[in-house]
């Protein structure tokens, strides 16, 4: 991103409504409706200002999640309309869990986005991290589930930390080492197969049972609307306490309408995916409902991850480095290390993915395709808003992406159409999508000046 | 510190590259508290100054004394550590965090190993408040909404912020229009105002003979005048910078 803001002199013209000067001061000469249109939340004074700005905002070129959330629903309409069976609860469900592996491999490939860089070994590498893990807590190790999990994901981490190293100290770029990887990590990859005594046939096989419940295990209906209703209850008590603490010090804050609203919108998308699920999807003779147990623990890693750029100094950082690696380095920031430790985080969240992966189908096999989901696991990010560029993006984003790209893929399965069908409609949506998200930002740019 | 030292005082300082003297017998004396313009056409050396006191480089000859001691700057963030703080022209600002974020990038203040926005952003409104930054909407808009004056203010606010003594402004108003040039140039005033040392690196002289204290001339490496700025007119100062000398007035 550049300057979105032309010579501000010449835009001076609109001074109706210029902020109050005091002092003398020459006054801002950006026009105050420029001003609102990139940065309505904290600008905004009231619940109506705040949407006019939005609106100004969308149609400016700034048009955050909003386009990708309509696409989406536009999507699924036309999935319903060719297939009734699309808007089933078996199938809405499904289409969640599905999306999970992307959406979490997104996820990682966003600390690698969020720094300019870029990880193409997020796939192989999240399988290494898996595969050690499934075969540790299988025969004849036998370990616990969870110290497996903590070795895997160790595993993983390390194997970030080594690319992060390499990219930073040799100053290679991260495109080439994470390539290596992409070739590397596969080979490594066979070579636990053929390591694990446990594993027949290239396939090591969820034996653990928590492992295995996580995709298709559920919670029951009551537990999922307990936990539903905890999880909103304090999202919304702490934001609401927040923004009223932060009114009280005289701090900016957005209008109470906007955090009402967003509370209410978590609370009803809530409400909606917990009725879904608790839907009966079995038959009748043997019916399945409830909250499949990893939709849960990717809110859990969002919820995570966005604390973690959000809230502390690392993620600060990393949103700096994006942006400007220079001027990161000249306030004193150990530009290196944050970078080491975003990839660390990026591969350790692969690991997670992949876990997610192999508890989806029972199993993970030597056949892994980690080179196409990685293409999968940017597109997803980028598709959701996140930038190729560096600095801008949030978990929320990879989050869209991936709902995008299994509605796709489900929804096309459903149709009948090939895989190769598939693949040529991801591709199109993720030129439109990024297609859309820069002409409208162009346009916006020029038409900022006027 | 030696009491009624300067706060910067260069004596001597050279500098060569190959066989380029790009700094030569350099004497350069920044009291605290005042504006000291640094004139110069392109190539008199002024970049290299500038960069010596920042930290960037060490002279290959002279002294620098800070405070009245001697010291050697082996990094900028020795320099810093010091309470010098450079702007450079393009600023060094994040344009996707707001300028809460910005002014403390780098410092950031912790609370219970998490970023504690609300002093934080309590601190940066005081530090705008002193310097008279009115201009801008909300401190919580990202940099990227600013107009270039506003971003200077920025920078110069976040200098302040991280209580630097003396802050060197690299052509601040080399980019700006009229109006946002003297909103700069009020800021840097306001900045002096408050105790804290500019030193100017300017081509434009209507800026220098607005603000400054002191006005130096650097021709070809050498120091040719400095003196207090009501010794110079316009003509006297083009002089010295296109010729190294002037005949026309009895300045220093």
């Amino acid at each position: 991103m550049t300057d979105t803001i032309d010579d501000p002199v010449a835009s001076g013209g609109s001074a109706d409504g210029q902020p109050a000067d005091a002092a003398g001061t020459p006054s801002s000469a950006i026009a105050p409706d420029e001003l609102v249109v990139l940065a309505p939340d904290v600008l905004a004074g009231s619940l109506g200002d705040y949407l006019r700005a939005w609106w100004k905002r969308i149609r400016g070129g700034e048009s955050g999640a909003l386009p990708i959330i309509i696409g989406l629903i536009v999507i699924c309409i036309f999935f319903e309309v060719q297939s009734s069976a699309f808007l089933s609860a078996t199938n809405i469900v499904n289409l969640f869990v599905q999306a999970t592996f992307i959406i979490l491999l997104g996820m990682a490939e966003l600390y690698a986005l969020l720094l300019s860089e870029i990880d193409l070994s997020v796939g192989f590498v999240g399988a290494v991290g898996a595969a050690i893990a499934m075969a540790l807590m299988g025969s004849p190790q036998n370990w616990p589930w969870w110290a497996a999990l903590i070795v895997g994901m160790a595993a993983c981490a390390v194997i970030g930390a080594l690319q992060g190293t390499i990219i930073t100290r040799l100053r290679i770029p991260s495109f080439v080492v994470t390539l290596a990887g992409l070739l590397g990590w596969q080979g490594v990859l066979i070579y636990v197969f053929d390591v694990d005594k446990g594993a027949v046939g290239g396939v090591i096989t969820v034996s653990n049972s928590v492992i295995d419940d996580l995709v298709s295990g559920t919670m029951t209906p009551a537990a999922g609307w307990i936990l539903l209703l905890v999880v909103v209850g304090l999202y919304a008590l702490t934001s609401i306490l927040r923004t009223a603490r932060r009114r009280a010090q005289g701090l900016s804050v957005p209008p109470l309408g906007i955090t009402l609203l967003t509370v209410g919108a978590t609370g009803i998308a809530g409400v909606v995916l917990v009725y879904v699920c608790n839907l009966n999807r079995g038959i009748v003779t043997s019916p399945v409902r409830g909250v499949p147990w990893v939709i849960p623990v990717v809110v859990l890693i969002l919820v995570a991850q966005s604390f973690l750029l959000a809230r502390t100094r690392l993620g600060r950082y990393i949103y700096a480095i994006g942006a400007s690696p220079e001027a990161a380095r000249r306030a004193g920031i150990k530009v290196a290390r944050i970078r080491t430790v975003a990839f660390a985080l990026c591969s350790f969240t692969a690991g997670l993915a992949a876990v997610v992966y192999a508890s989806r189908l029972g199993s993970i096999s030597v056949g892994f395709d980690g080179g196409t989901y990685v293409l999968y696991a940017v597109a997803a990010a980028v598709i959701g808003g996140a930038s190729l560029f560096g600095g801008y993006g949030k978990p929320i984003h990879p989050l869209l992406g991936g709902l995008v790209i299994a509605t796709l893929t489900n929804g096309l399965a459903l149709l009948n159409i090939s895989t190769a069908g598939t693949d040529i409609a991801t591709a199109v949506v993720l030129i439109v999508a990024v297609a859309v998200d820069s002409t409208l930002r162009r346009r916006g740019r020029t038409g900022g000046a006027g | 510190m030696t009491e009624g030292a300067p706060l910067l005082e260069l004596r001597g300082v050279s500098k060569v590259f190959g066989a380029v003297r790009a700094l030569d017998g350099v004497n350069f004396t920044v009291p605290a508290g005042r504006v000291t313009a640094l004139a110069g056409d392109n190539g008199a050396g002024k970049s290299v100054l500038i960069k010596t006191v920042a930290g960037l480089w060490e002279p290959a000859e002279g002294e620098i004394l800070w405070e009245g001691t001697p010291i050697h700057f082996h990094s900028p963030n020795d320099a810093e550590a010091r309470g010098i703080t450079t702007i450079y022209q393009d600023l060094a600002l994040c344009d996707n965090l707001d300028i809460v974020q910005n002014m403390f990038l780098g410092h950031e203040t912790m609370r219970r190993g998490l970023l504690d926005e609300s002093s934080m952003e309590l601190a940066a409104r005081r530090t705008l408040d002193d310097l008279h930054v009115t201009t801008v909407r909300s401190i919580r808009q990202p940099v990227q909404s600013l107009s270039g004056g506003q971003r200077q203010s920025v920078a110069v606010a976040k200098a302040v912020m991280q209580s630097a003594k003396l802050v060197i402004m690299d052509e601040p108003t080399a980019a700006l229009g009229v109006a946002q040039t003297q909103m700069v140039l009020e800021l840097i005033k306001r900045l002096s105002s408050q105790g804290t040392a500019v030193i100017l690196i300017s081509h434009n002289l209507n800026d220098v003979f607005e603000v400054a204290d002191i006005i130096a001339v650097l021709y070809l490496g050498r120091m040719v005048a400095s003196g207090p700025a009501e010794q110079f007119d316009r003509e006297v100062v083009v002089d010295y910078m296109t010729s190294g000398a002037s005949t026309r007035a009895a300045a220093g």
